[in-house]
């Protein structure tokens, strides 16, 4: 264990930087990658559903799921997490503020997610879906095993721009009183009128996160890469 | 059974106002190769893509054997399984290696087990003649190669005919040969065929008679010798004689290859 | 919610309106000055000499990956520190600007890279500066181009007006704020009138530049239409070259 509390501040100009920040920014960093994974995950799930709805879907099906992802992409996600954190208890509904923010920006990056999906779904050429029905699919069938994996491959560059984002986005979560690395930020500045100094470093912070998770993620487009499906110039099919 | 494999009859589409097919009929019995061809816009696509309801017809009736697939309640993903379907731009599965795009069918609509599956793809791989690209994604592969493994994967399911919408004119001249031949071998070997295309020497060669369509109808059909030779309507005369000029413009550069 | 609540939502619905003044305030600003610094970076980014565009790169990388409250926070306090005191308004237009500066320089830089190598070579071959050239003849063919991708992130930035109130700025979602902690029971009502409200802004806004857009399109030149295709595919591979596709905030 390195003794954070121990250690001499840095010292810049007229900055200081206490170490002893780190252990507590530690902790709200978990509490921010925690918010971020599940809020993704839950996005995932409900957006990838909407987009086939939206692709596939008839009537009543085809209408609400566009009318949420109108909703949810037409007003500001502040406003969503009020809503959640504030507005569902005066129907009875209460949920405590992390399940609040998992909800609300869950929610919120579904309908993202779920526009993500749909265009690359419809980048999918017809003849795909033409070829596995006369193979014998149903058509579920077809989406499931055709579709989908071409369609989630070349939905890995716009998704990690969305995983990023809300990684950002996720510091909106200190409004309900959250501690995440915003709102321990927001803590430790209001104890000691750092907030240059402390708001610096977490900038720094979020600033790393961002780039070594686009690497990872990189990484992992180019691991599932198939040649002649996305990536540019090898698009052009045959000759 | 009777040795009808297909029977066509009267077969009606349209698109908004434009009528594509205005009555079709014809039989197709085992073994038979049918050679459909005729002017652009006439409706041989569609009418392929309704004989396995990919298009819905609007009026007419379809048998595969003694199924109705036009009939109500049919189980048509069954039927599709059992007709091999061979389209002008190939469309293999871009995601899937060749091997995968044959074994596709065979492990997720007939539900072989792995190691049967694999046995199947590779003699069908085999039989096209491209079994060491097994392991190649369709982008890696040429257009004629492409469509090879097309009619693998088709064949892979044992289909009791198979239908080729223009397999050779989205191929380079040169390709054409190598996707020709897989079809004469598939025909000598007995295997039920409809062909749209106006590959003249394929026609002469394989075909036991000749569709002429125009405006969405049927406008003559018989042996190709004697279509070639003696053609009834001036229609027929007129296209034959076109594409059979174009045929031997076109036939120095292949025999080149 | 019963009629008196309903009344007193209706009484208060100038006081959000006039609230909702504030963030299109702040979206005019910030937007303008996303645009004039954005621009600039995104020529240098694709034209500049190595160590302008390396430092064009690095505002970019910089103000895109640092969250915009964080951002907030920093232009509030930062500025007084330096002896320059600043009114919130000014801070959140500063910080917003600044960010979608960032944003808007890669919806650019994709534009000018999807404009064929054609244009820049007759361009010099009539004897034109590269400067001139890429004033008179690759802007105004990129800033058509930039429409949709700028129109995404007029959307996203009007939403995030509402992320001002964490420094103080008094806009349409801080008075629905206060609106609530009166009467608690009118959390939902309040927050549904400002979701109606930012509806509006958004799909009205879209509605106005999807006009614009149509206004200047060029025949033989826009995303839609006869070479849909290839223009829409030169675009999207600039933007994968750029390995950053455009990004929508909320
Ligand atoms: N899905 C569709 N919607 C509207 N019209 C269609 C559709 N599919 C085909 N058509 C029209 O039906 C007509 C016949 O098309 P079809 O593709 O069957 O002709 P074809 O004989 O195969 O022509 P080609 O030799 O060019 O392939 C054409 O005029 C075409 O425009
Ligand atoms: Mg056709």
């Amino acid at each position: 264990m390195i003794p954070w509390e121990e250690l001499e501040p840095l010292r810049l100009g007229s900055l200081k930087f206490d170490p002893a920040w780190l252990p507590q920014l530690g902790r709200g960093l978990l509490t921010t990658l925690e918010i971020t994974a599940l809020c993704i995950a839950l996005g995932a799930v409900l957006g990838l559903t909407l987009a086939v709805l939206r692709v596939y879907g008839r009537g009543p099906l085809y209408w609400l799921s566009s009318l949420y992802v109108q909703f949810f992409r037409g007003t500001p996600l502040l406003v969503q997490l009020f809503m959640v954190y504030y507005g569902l208890p005066s129907w009875g509904i209460v949920l405590s503020p992390f399940a609040s923010s998992v909800l609300a920006l869950g929610l919120n990056t579904a309908a993202y997610q779920a526009e993500y999906f749909r265009g690359a779904i419809q980048a999918i050429p017809q003849g795909q879906m033409l070829a596995a029905r006369a193979l014998g699919m149903s058509r579920w069938l077809a989406v499931r095993s055709i579709i989908l994996p071409q369609a989630l491959r070349l939905v890995i560059p716009p998704w990690s721009n969305e995983l990023i984002l809300m990684l950002k986005y996720s510091s909106i979560v200190y409004f309900v009183t959250l501690m995440d690395l915003m709102g321990t930020a927001k803590r430790i500045a209001a104890s000691n009128f750092r907030n240059v100094e402390v708001f610096l470093l977490v900038a720094l912070i979020y600033l790393g996160l961002v780039v070594a998770i686009s690497a990872l993620l990189r990484r992992l487009e180019r691991r599932v890469r198939v040649p002649g499906l996305g990536g540019g110039a090898e698009a052009e099919a045959h000759h | 059974m009777s040795d009808v494999v297909l029977r066509v009859e009267d077969l009606h589409k349209r698109y908004g106002r434009e009528e594509v097919l205005r009555g079709v009929s014809f039989t197709v019995r085992r073994g038979e190769v049918k050679v459909i061809l005729g002017p652009s816009g006439t409706g041989k696509s569609t009418l392929l893509r309704c004989i396995t309801r990919l298009t819905e017809p609007d009026r007419g009736r379809v048998w595969l054997e003694d199924v109705e697939v036009t009939g109500r309640g049919v189980d048509l993903n069954r039927v599709r399984a059992s007709i091999g379907f061979v389209f002008q731009d190939f469309n293999l599965f871009t995601h899937l290696t060749a091997l995968d795009n044959v074994r596709i069918g065979l492990l997720k609509v007939k539900k072989l087990p792995k190691d049967r599956a694999t046995r199947i793809a590779m003699e069908q791989l085999e039989r096209v003649g491209l079994a060491h690209k097994a392991a190649a994604y369709p982008a890696e592969l040429s257009g004629g190669q492409q469509q090879r493994v097309a009619i693998a994967r088709a064949l892979a399911m044992q289909p009791k005919l198979m239908l080729f919408d223009e397999p050779t004119s989205a191929l380079d001249p040169e390709l054409t040969g190598e996707v020709l031949d897989v079809m004469t071998q598939l025909a000598r070997d007995g295997m039920t065929m409809v062909v749209v295309s106006h590959e003249v020497g394929f026609a002469r060669a394989a075909a036991d008679e000749l569709i002429f369509m125009e405006g969405g109808r049927i406008v003559e059909q018989g042996p190709p010798e004697a279509l070639f030779t003696r053609p009834q309507h001036p229609r027929t005369a007129q296209f034959l004689k076109k594409i059979t000029a174009l045929y031997e413009g076109g036939g120095a550069l292949k025999d080149e290859r | 919610m019963d009629v008196e609540g309903l009344l007193i939502l209706v009484k208060s619905l100038p006081a959000l309106l006039q609230a909702t003044l504030v963030n299109l305030g702040l979206l005019l600003g910030l937007i303008s000055l996303g645009f004039v610094v954005g621009v600039p970076i995104a020529l240098l980014q694709v034209y500049g000499p190595a160590p302008l565009r390396g430092l064009a790169l690095a505002w970019e990388g910089f103000f895109r990956g640092v969250p915009a409250l964080v951002l907030l926070i920093l232009f509030a306090y930062l500025p007084p520190k330096l002896g320059w005191g600043l009114e919130p308004f000014t801070a959140a237009v500063l910080a917003l600007g600044c960010r979608s500066s960032a944003y808007q320089s890669q919806i650019f830089r994709g534009a000018i890279q999807a404009i064929p190598q054609g244009q820049m070579l007759a361009a010099r071959a009539l004897g034109m500066s590269r400067w001139l050239a890429v004033r008179s003849i690759i802007l105004p063919q990129a800033l058509r181009l930039a429409i949709p991708g700028w129109s995404n992130e007029f959307s996203s930035v009007i939403k995030d007006t509402t992320l001002a109130s964490a420094i103080g700025v008094v806009e349409v979602f801080k008075r629905a704020s206060f609106i609530y902690q009166r009467y608690y029971e009118l959390a939902m009502p309040a927050y549904l009138t400002v979701a109606l409200i930012f509806l509006i802004l958004t799909y009205g806004g879209n509605w106005l530049l999807g006009r614009l857009e149509r206004r200047l399109a060029v025949p033989g030149f826009q995303l839609r239409g006869a070479d849909a295709r290839t223009q829409a595919q030169a675009q999207a591979q600039a933007q994968a070259r750029a390995s950053t596709p455009a990004e929508v905030a909320r």
